[in-house]
Formats: C-alpha cells, sequence, structure tokens
C-alpha cells in the first residue's frame, strides 16, 4: 500500500517554518545598537508555527523576554519582526511576552558581544560581577573597547540607554559605553 | 480568593512605580550635572516600565475594556493607591536623592519576597525589576553618603531633606485592608520582615554618611494606600492626563 507523502515540495513541516522565521529574525535589529540583531540579543525565547487552514497559512507565535522593564527599543523591535514577518508572507502573527525568567546579559549569543566590542561598546562581562546594592563597591574592571586596557573608570552607573553605564579609558581616553551585566 | 484584593495591590505597586517615576521625570534637563540629569531619567524610565507591567496585569484582572492607558490617565486622585511618599514634590537635589534611597530600598526589599509570590505574573515582574532597583538603591545610597557627609551645605540640605521625608516612610509598612488579605492569600508580602531590613539598610547607609536617625516615636503621615492624598497628586495628574482627557484615545 502506498502511503501518502504528505510533506511534498509544496508543504512544508512546523519545523522548517520555525527555521525559516529564525533566520528572518536575524535580520532585524536593535534601533539602539543596530549592530546586534534581536537574536544576538537574546530576547527571542521561542518560535512557533501552528498550521492553519488552508496549511500554507501558517500561524507564527514569538515569545519573547525585554531586555530591561522600561526599554522603549522593545515596542519598536517588535513591530519590526512583525514587518519582517509579514513582508515574507506571514501574515498571522502573534507575540508572546515571557518575563520569567528574566532577561539576563548572559544570553546575549557570542557573536553578539563580538559585533559590539567592534561597534565601540564594552560588551557585558561575566556574570560573577553582577551588581548588589552595597555602595561604592569595587568597579568591575572593564576592557576598554578600543585599546583593550583595562584601566578604565566608570563615569556614571547610567547611560545613554537602559542597559548601559558610561566608562572612560585612562589610556587612550576613550569614552565609552559599557552594556552593563543583568 | 478575594480578586478585588488582587486588583487592589496590583494597582498600588503600579501607581507607586508611575507617580514616583513621573516624579523623577520631571528632573529630565534639568539635573545638577549630565550624568546625574541621564540616571534620574534612566530611573524614571524603569519605573515607567514596571509601572506598565503591573497595569497590564491589572487591566487583565479587571477585564471590561480595562486597558493599562485607561487605569493610568482616566482614574481620579481618589482612585490612586501610590504612597504619599512617591506624590511630594522633588524640592532640591537632596530630597529628590532621599526620597530616591528610602523607596529604592523598600522595592528592593519588597521585591526580593514578592519573586516568591504564589502569583507567578506578580513574582514574574518583581523577579525582572528586582534587577534595576539594585542599581537605583546603589545609586541613591552612594549619594545619600556623598551628600551627608559632604560640604557643610550639602549636609545642611540632607537634614532638611531628613525633616520633609521622614514622617512619610512609616506609610511604606503600614499594611491596608487589600495588604493584609494578600498576606493572607499567599501571594503578597508580609511588611514585618521587610521593615527590618529597611531600617538595618537606612541606618547603615546614615552611618556612613554621618546623618541622624529621627527618633523612633515621630508621627507618621498615612492615606495615600486608601486614596487619601495630599494635594500635590491632584497637579502631577492634571498635568500627565490632561491630553487624554481632552483628546480622548489619543495614541502616538
Amino acid at each position: 500500500m502506498e502511503i501518502p507523502n504528505q510533506h511534498n515540495s509544496t508543504i512544508k513541516t512546523p519545523e522548517e517554518i520555525e527555521k525559516e522565521v529564525w533566520s528572518l529574525l536575524e535580520l532585524v535589529s536593535d534601533p539602539e545598537v543596530p549592530v546586534l540583531s534581536v537574536i544576538d540579543l537574546g530576547v527571542v525565547r521561542k518560535v512557533q508555527a501552528i498550521t492553519a487552514q488552508p496549511p500554507e497559512n501558517w500561524k507564527i507565535v514569538v515569545s519573547y523576554t525585554p531586555t530591561y522593564t522600561g526599554c522603549p527599543a522593545m515596542d519598536v523591535m517588535k513591530m519590526n519582526m512583525r514587518l519582517a514577518l509579514v513582508q515574507a508572507g506571514f501574515r498571522d502573527v502573534d507575540f508572546t511576552q515571557v518575563l520569567s525568567p528574566a532577561w539576563t546579559t548572559d544570553w546575549m549569543t557570542q557573536a553578539g558581544k563580538d559585533k559590539l566590542k567592534a561597534y565601540g561598546i564594552a560588551p557585558p562581562q561575566h556574570k560573577q560581577m553582577v551588581c548588589t546594592p552595597d555602595s561604592f563597591q569595587q568597579e568591575e574592571a572593564i576592557p576598554c573597547p578600543r585599546c583593550n586596557s583595562y584601566h578604565t573608570r566608570l563615569v556614571s552607573q547610567f547611560g545613554s540607554t537602559a542597559c548601559k553605564a558610561l566608562y572612560q579609558c585612562n589610556d587612550c581616553k576613550e569614552p565609552f559605553d559599557y552594556f552593563k551585566c543583568h | 480568593m478575594d480578586k478585588q484584593a488582587l486588583i487592589d495591590y496590583t494597582l498600588q505597586l503600579a501607581d507607586n512605580a508611575l507617580i514616583i517615576g513621573h516624579r523623577n521625570s520631571e528632573w529630565c534637563g534639568h539635573g545638577p550635572i549630565l550624568e546625574q540629569d541621564i540616571a534620574i531619567s534612566n530611573i524614571a524610565l524603569d519605573y515607567i516600565g514596571q509601572a506598565r507591567n503591573f497595569y497590564q496585569y491589572a487591566a487583565a484582572l479587571i477585564g471590561n475594556g480595562a486597558t493599562e492607558d485607561s487605569l493610568a490617565y482616566l482614574r481620579d486622585a481618589i482612585d490612586f493607591k501610590n504612597c504619599l511618599l512617591t506624590e511630594l514634590p522633588n524640592g532640591d537635589w537632596a530630597q529628590t536623592i532621599l526620597r530616591q534611597f528610602f523607596f529604592s530600598a523598600y522595592q528592593y526589599f519588597l521585591y526580593q519576597q514578592l519573586q516568591q509570590s504564589t502569583d507567578q505574573q506578580l513574582a514574574a515582574i518583581a523577579e525582572k525589576a528586582f534587577k534595576e532597583v539594585t542599581y537605583h538603591l546603589r545609586w541613591s545610597s552612594e549619594w545619600v553618603i556623598r551628600l551627608g557627609d559632604g560640604t557643610e551645605e550639602s549636609r545642611e540640605r540632607m537634614l532638611h531633606a531628613i525633616e520633609e521625608l521622614w514622617s512619610f516612610t512609616g506609610e511604606l509598612f503600614e499594611a491596608t485592608t487589600y495588604e493584609q488579605q494578600s498576606v493572607n492569600d499567599g501571594y503578597g508580602v508580609a511588611f514585618q520582615e521587610i521593615q527590618h531590613s529597611w531600617m538595618k539598610k537606612v541606618g547603615l547607609v546614615f552611618e556612613e554618611a554621618t546623618l541622624p536617625i529621627p527618633a523612633a516615636n515621630i508621627w507618621m503621615q498615612s492615606g495615600g494606600k486608601k486614596g487619601i492624598h495630599t494635594e500635590h497628586l491632584g497637579f502631577i495628574l492634571a498635568e500627565m492626563q490632561f491630553l487624554q482627557r481632552a483628546y480622548p484615545g489619543a495614541e502616538w
């Protein structure tokens, strides 16, 4: 008996569609740090493709975790993700916000950290340096993204956007942003 | 479970964040130096983010077409449940800093506990916001120390700020009926323990700042959490809500 082939060339599996969506989202960038994609940033947690009728009309559900609670870039990222998917023919797109576990800089990809450094922003350090509420604690030793010197100083815990702190290099004098640990 | 208590509890968390966030945003462009202007504006932004998360949750609980916007823009002063401390005018930099320190220390211990809430959404919002509040607490502690143990003038101003604000700190830990209910139902945070941690933190920072802790038997103001506010809240709402009242449904 012949088994009907459900996966012929015109109908894809949900896994194939999800893979396609992931690669489309890789082209959507963070409006405030345009060298980073939403994938590099680690805000996209899950992509789900759900079959609809007719089968070529997929419903796409993107689960995302915002970086900082008040980050206004999140709304823009969501809009740009929707546009990228609509442009590729996915009309039925839903977003689900996932707050727990909370986003952490550990989710940023290595590729993302490398891109940040090349862009002139010091990438987040490893977890052990995460901030405690104690005042005047020893500052994190952040290497200068320009000359790699560790001889740098904290100017302010709060920088140009919610996710960054302000530093200056004592050697080459470069003022730079540090994507602070979170 | 008492659903109205959960709504009120969530609104109280949202209103506190919105109102102190609005107050901090008044500093934008007026900070004493650029870096600190940026810092306090960043903190304001974190608060608006917290407020949005709590309002969205409250709106989902209320149903009936309520949205984060209708809760922020279309309720009157008597419906707001924020503590009086958050609505007081900014005063000078010392007063703003001290208020920030008192409130950040409160939120730090509150959110630390709230992460264990049996209500998953409240726990998730607290988990997220806790990381940011840690930065707020560190920043404001450092400024209290810097000003208290600074020049004669900065110290004078801190002493004045303590006089202005101390009597508004009691309300933070005075449980309303909906907060009592939240503890009974298992999702809220009991104040006894966090009040103790708060006093300890304030004691440590004040000691380093060489500032005196006011007497324990001082009269404490309250009312905000029950909707009884100072005249200042009405002025905040007038400014914040004007656009939505004059042009209902207006969007960016």
